[in-house]
């Protein structure tokens, strides 16, 4: 496989949102705005892409036996460190994200990665492979983020831009939870959709 | 006591795990396809939370909390749980047969479930003392099982149902969680809850 299908597969074609289906918990609790998914894509993608490194370049001295919790060690090191780093320079967002930081641990597309991933192959196609998986999941994030807060708020990033009347009286079902299992019910449909009709 | 009741419903009712909370979604949408298998895995997810409840609580407020360890909280709670599950199978397949049957195979699930590690952080961070936390804990359980099961038995019928081909599987099944989840939501304010 080539080095650019390594790196884009993550964002498209093996989405780990939108194709795998796994990773499901912050991208339905944390899109309420855009500024709250993007500071947890960036979160998650950053502790993905060091324990990607981490973990394929010790692959070969890791027992297959303890393979598990040692990548469970090198994964929670990383989210201590964004979990302190969060609670010093970004305060406010860390209030909102709440559990979800602490819990980026059991977050399955990191641990998939580094079983299906990271262990088997050099550390250049693994940093490749956690950029990209990390920029897919954080653009899913996004989009989600975004859907739900034009309709909720009437806002993108706190800047109004549906206008006055639409902010008085917002789809306030968009930030509250259901609105979250419907857009991402409704952004899965319509992958299906489209991915049928390229096959 | 009133206040520890309120813990309980809300953990239970108000703030679901699933549904508001949005935690362990995974297993939510990976075993509620029959009614039988959400019911052993909600049974397993109330058993395994509550011990795990305790024993991190213990851990935090013996170890971490008086040695100044605070930072290690994630990799100690997330190990904890690991073994803890590991130790849980051993011991019900040699003392409990019947339980293990029961439950077996759900238990290497929940190491990766979310919800029990949330359990044990929101413990911690809402400052609850053992009570509290045990009440927490078996309240959000109950609320886990008490979805799953409502949701499996959804699950069921939606399998029969005539569906647009795009929408089969899993938007659907988030169509029909977004609708269990609005109705959750008349929960909030129950009590003062919210």
């Amino acid at each position: 496989m080539s080095k650019r299908e390594t790196f884009f597969r993550g964002v498209i074609k093996e989405n780990p949102v939108l194709i795998i289906m796994i990773g499901l918990c912050p991208v339905l609790a944390t899109t309420g705005t855009v500024r709250d998914a993007l500071g947890m894509g960036i979160a998650t993608s950053f502790v993905l892409f060091f324990s990607n490194i981490i973990i394929s370049m010790i692959r070969k001295c890791v027992p297959n036996e303890v393979r598990i919790p040692v990548f469970i060690i090198i994964i929670s090191t990383f989210v201590t460190i964004v979990d302190y780093f969060m609670q010093v320079f970004q305060p406010d967002l860390y209030r909102v994200l709440g559990v979800f930081v602490p819990l980026i641990v059991v977050n399955c597309i990191i641990l998939g990665r580094a079983e299906a991933f990271a262990q088997k192959n050099s550390v250049i196609d693994s940093t490749l492979d956690g950029l990209g998986m990390g920029i897919g999941f954080t653009l899913v994030l996004v989009v989600m983020g975004a859907i739900r807060e034009i309709l909720g708020h009437g806002t993108f990033l706190s800047h109004p831009i549906l206008g006055k009347g639409f902010a008085e009286f917002p789809v306030t079902f968009m930030i509250l939870p259901p609105g979250a299992f419907l857009v991402i019910a409704i952004l899965k449909g319509l992958i299906n959709r489209f991915s049928k009709k390229e096959l | 006591m009133k206040n520890s009741v309120l813990i309980f419903l809300s953990a239970f009712l108000v703030n679901n795990i699933i549904l508001i909370r949005f935690i362990g979604l995974c297993p939510f949408f990976g075993v509620s396809t029959a009614v039988k298998t959400a019911t052993g895995m909600g049974m397993a997810v109330i058993f395994v939370m509550t011990l795990a409840a305790w024993i991190t609580w213990l851990i935090f407020h013996v170890f971490l909390l008086p040695f100044n360890l605070v930072f290690l909280r994630t990799a100690t709670f997330i190990l904890t749980i690991a073994s803890l599950v590991q130790f849980v199978e051993m011991f019900l397949k040699k003392s409990y047969r019947t339980l293990y049957n029961a439950l077996g195979i759900y238990l290497p699930l929940i190491t990766t479930n979310c919800a029990i590690l949330a359990v044990t952080f929101l413990n911690i961070d809402n400052n609850y003392n053992l009570l509290q936390g045990t009440l927490f804990a078996i309240g959000t359980g109950l609320g886990f099982a008490l979805v799953i099961i409502i949701f499996a038995s959804l699950r069921e019928r939606l399998d029969m149902a005539p569906i647009n081909p795009s929408l089969k599987g899993y938007p659907i099944a988030f169509i029909a969680a977004s609708l269990v989840s609005l109705a959750f939501l008349g929960f909030s304010g129950l009590f003062g809850l919210s």
